[in-house]
């Protein structure tokens, strides 16, 4: 019952093993051998090499972030290219790479112009150098796709599946290919990268992005001499999209392969989320640029004392087990009810929910409690600006002497003011959830189902009779 | 106007920011921490309400600019107030994070981030002059009510004329508020920008019956309205034989004499020990002054309790801090002068009896000092106007309408400590604000 789950991944893609399912994407971490071998000393379970291909001169600067609310690198975006370094001298750290560490697994990511023969001969040197997969780069969204690479061949199903299947008839090793998500529906690359023979795949790429304008120069960043261009974004910000093209290519029997899930997985929460959506692995790549290696420490730990708790043996156990889960808004049940719950112990009387409800949603949480909620059916409250007005017109003395201080201090029977705490009218509230959501403090509000005493019933079934 | 004060250097390494300000990153970091309440409970306990979620969401996205205006509009000595609140039991107190355990917003610091940006770039603070009306305001005093007052006034295009005894304008915010919380150059640089409104000031100025005097109607034929912010009367004397003889050789000296002195640079150390009898905000502030000056001890006497004592507890940890001892329930009853100099305080044990001080038998006790600096109240304000010109006072404080500032005398109004009996910097520019208001608004009713 204690016993350590097992986290190694086994025959992913057909034979691809690693000692977990935490992968570095193909990017900066994984430049070097030099690199991806401090990376394997840290834990991380495999690496998609920098991709190797069709030479290339980078620029300065090459990346820009979204800062959100004083926490760095909510999003990032960069506009740097495949790797700069002779194809050479790759393909020899990949083979002193294996040859240290053969339980990890190693990843040549692939991108060359769109020949049978360059494919034919990146495909057999990366091989031959030893390493135990490929991976087809489709999605790169800024430089290559110029040359008519990346995802100029990624966002056009018919170029992919002939692709994939010229590397498919020199490949010997499980082939990947990493879609973009640049493109109106992501499931059209997967299925012909399925029909061009691939054995997995893996999404997302970054998508293209300007992070931002920098306000006293009025340039985009990132800046090279006066001018941006285009890039890719990912980071934390993209998981949400990312989260929803991998279930929308694993709940697609012609494009579903097995799935190394990318985009913006910071932690063992986010993996855990993208291995209940189908994913065998997962790639990393800000987190590790924004913190370093270590992070995949807590990755492994937390997904297995998560895994611990919630019974689960191996990855198999609990992969793709939310896939299900999501459905067409139609198959939705209409007579589910929830509402709103405050509870007042918590509640700290920020009445951001009050105030979201009004504005932002559907005018049923009030202030009321003092002055008792209206009768009626249709109840009358005054709008939010004539309370702001009535307090910004109240007199207020500083408490000076300890009688008024302590009269300031005095509430009712909760520890905030009675008559700044919110009251939910539930027969108007329509368990949106937006309160929760705006809600600061943990489980203040919960929202509560009510029994509509209806049976389930969806909206194609409504529509069907 | 005489504003030329240069502070004296050793007062400005003796009382360095108590609290030095934040960082721009330290700002934003923690204008981003604000939760932005609805109808914020900082902002209803602010007596100015300060629109203070406003201003720190306008820090947060790197408006400064907008969020000085934005405190400007509700207070114009947000500057002075951001360094004096005790906004533990105001606008942090009520902070909801509190109640969340962690703790509040940082609003103070906040204040005067966005307070020291607008004043670095040297803007007025009237954007645009108003449109001159023919209506004139004398203020006397020219303490915090009387610059609200006449700054809210000169927005409206009144003329002002603020007339100030003292050589020096801003009352306490000058002479009275701990120059480790708001030295006197940052007091007098908000009344330049006031001054710059169009406010006249005319300092040296008494207004009285006295010899020398500008008499009330002399005023009351030049001016519409009258607004009264005299503050309160002289500080409390000890009531103690030889009281007089003590003052003038120097070894009693009161807290605001104190205080005054070495803001102005008059005082600028203190040798030996001191004893502070009192134990309000003022008593504090006077004895960490000794301590700072350098007195070797300094000892606070009360005559009752410390769970008695009026000052804010954040002041009295303070002065804790600094050194400061504290004697409780106890009253001093003479003081002799040695052959050396040095002071001898004979005092006695008191205690509360059914709510009156009785002297506790056999409690005599002597502290030999080199200073005594009694901290015990500012004297409820003279009668000088109330009853020759029907502005009615009850308790020491001048009647008004709290709505509208109005006394009495329809044509006197009044705020600050003369009305409230002594309060805060903030509730003074409240009373002022609102005082202009009611000017303005009685000046309509008149038609002038």
């Amino acid at each position: 019952m204690f016993s350590q789950p097992d986290i190694t991944v086994r025959n992913f893609a057909g034979k691809i093993n690693s000692p977990n399912p935490f992968w570095l994407a193909s990017a900066p971490p994984t430049n070097t051998g030099e690199q991806i071998m401090r990376a394997f000393d840290a834990g991380w379970g495999g690496a998609v090499w920098k991709t190797i291909g069709a030479p290339v001169t980078n620029v300065s600067s090459r990346y820009s972030s979204i800062d959100w609310q004083g926490q760095r690198m909510m999003g990032f975006n960069n506009i740097e290219l495949i790797s700069d370094r002779p194809i050479e001298v790759n393909l020899a750290e990949i083979t002193e790479v294996k040859r240290r560490y053969p339980a990890h697994a190693v990843i040549a990511s692939l991108m060359v112009e769109s020949t049978r023969e360059a494919w034919h001969d990146i495909v057999s040197r990366a091989e031959d150098a030893g390493a135990d997969g490929l991976e087809l780069n489709f999605g790169c969204p800024h430089g290559m796709s110029e040359r008519g690479m990346g995802s100029a061949v990624g966002q056009v199903p018919e170029y992919a599946q002939m692709i994939t299947k010229w590397v498919k008839e020199r490949a010997q090793t499980p082939v990947l290919v990493k879609l973009t998500p640049n493109i109106s529906d992501i499931r059209a690359v997967a299925r012909a990268a399925k029909r061009g023979g691939a054995d997995g795949l893996s999404a997302i790429n970054t998508i293209n992005s300007i992070t931002g304008i920098d306000l006293d120069t009025l340039i985009p960043r990132p800046n090279v001499d006066g001018k941006s261009s285009h890039g890719g974004y990912c980071g934390p910000a993209v998981k949400p999209i990312a989260l929803n093209m991998v279930q929308q290519v694993m709940a697609d029997p012609e494009g579903a392969l097995p799935m190394s899930g990318i985009g913006g997985i910071s932690d063992w929460r986010d993996a855990a989320e993208f291995i209940l959506l189908g994913c065998g692995t997962v790639q990393v790549c800000t987190a590790a640029m924004h913190y370093g290696y270590r992070i995949v420490e807590d990755m492994a730990d937390g997904l297995s004392n998560w895994m611990r708790e919630k019974g689960f043996q191996t990855i198999e156990d609990f992969r793709g087990l939310s896939l299900n889960r999501v459905t067409d808004w139609k198959h939705l049940n209409l007579n589910y009810k929830i509402v709103a719950h405050i509870d007042e112990n918590k509640c700290i009387g920020c009445d951001l929910c009050h105030i979201a409800c009004w504005d932002g949603a559907h005018q049923c949480i009030h202030l009321d409690r003092v002055s008792g909620p209206v009768d009626g059916h249709v109840e009358n409250h005054p709008i939010p600006t004539l309370r702001e007005a009535a307090s910004h017109a109240a007199l207020t003395q500083t408490p000076v002497t300890r009688r008024e201080r302590q009269r300031v201090a005095d509430h009712g029977p909760y520890p905030t003011p009675l008559s700044r705490i919110p009251r939910v009218d539930e027969t108007e509230c329509v368990g949106c959830n937006l309160c929760s959501c705006v809600c600061p403090v943990e489980n203040c509000i919960t929202m509560v189902e009510v029994p509509t005493g209806q049976a389930p019933e969806t909206w194609a079934e409504r529509t069907a009779s | 106007m005489a504003t030329t004060f240069t502070e004296h250097p050793t007062i400005r390494e003796r009382f360095a920011d108590l609290h030095p300000p934040l960082t721009g990153q330290a700002a934003t970091i923690e204008a981003n921490r604000c939760l932005n309440c609805f109808d914020a409970p900082c902002m209803g306990a602010c007596p100015t309400h300060i629109d203070v979620p406003g201003f720190i969401k306008r820090i947060a996205s790197g408006n400064l600019r907008g969020s000085a205006r934005k405190i400007l509009e509700a207070n114009v000595l947000a500057g002075s107030c951001s360094r004096v609140c005790p906004v533990e039991v105001l606008c942090e107190g009520a902070c909801v994070m509190h109640r969340y355990d962690r703790p509040p917003i940082q609003i103070a610091q906040l204040q005067r981030h966005a307070m020291d940006f607008f004043h670095r770039s040297g803007e007025p603070l009237l954007l645009e002059p108003a449109v001159e009306r023919n209506l004139k305001v004398a203020c006397i005093g020219s303490g915090p009510a009387s610059l609200a007052c006449a700054a809210e006034l000169r927005r409206h295009g009144a003329r002002v004329t603020v007339f100030e005894r003292r050589p020096l304008p801003g009352g306490l915010n000058t002479y009275g508020v701990a120059d480790y919380k708001l030295p006197t150059a940052d007091s007098l640089r908000e009344v330049e920008l006031i001054r710059q409104t169009g406010a006249e000031f005319r300092l040296g100025v008494s207004i009285g019956e006295g010899p020398g005097d500008t008499s009330l109607d002399a005023l009351e034929a030049e001016y519409d309205f009258i607004f009264l912010a005299l503050g309160l009367g002289a500080m409390q004397r000890l009531n103690i034989p030889r009281e007089e003889e003590l003052q003038a050789s120097g070894h009693i000296l009161n807290a605001l004499q104190l205080i005054s002195a070495y803001k102005t640079g008059r005082v600028t150390e203190m040798h030996g020990s001191a004893v502070v009898v009192g134990a309000g905000n003022t008593a504090i502030d006077a004895a960490v002054a000794a301590r700072r000056l350098g007195a070797t001890s300094v000892t606070i006497l009360y005559r009752r309790g410390p769970n008695d004592l009026s000052a804010f507890d954040f002041e009295v940890e303070h002065a804790h801090k600094e050194g400061v001892h504290f004697l409780w329930q106890r009253i001093p009853v003479g003081i002799r002068t040695c052959a050396d100099g040095r002071l001898q305080m004979e005092t006695r044990s008191v205690r509360f009896e059914a709510g009156r001080l009785e002297v506790v038998p056999d409690s005599h006790l002597e502290l030999s000092c080199d200073r005594v600096i009694p901290a015990i109240g500012q004297s409820p304000l003279e009668q000088i106007l109330t009853e020759s010109h029907f502005v009615v006072a009850t308790d020491g404080r001048i009647l008004i309408n709290h709505q509208t500032g109005q006394t009495t005398n329809p044509r006197y109004f009044a705020g600050g400590d003369c009305a409230n009996g002594g309060r805060e910097v903030v509730d003074a520019v409240a009373d002022g604000k609102r005082a202009a208001i009611g000017i303005l608004a009685a000046a309509e009713a008149v038609n002038v």
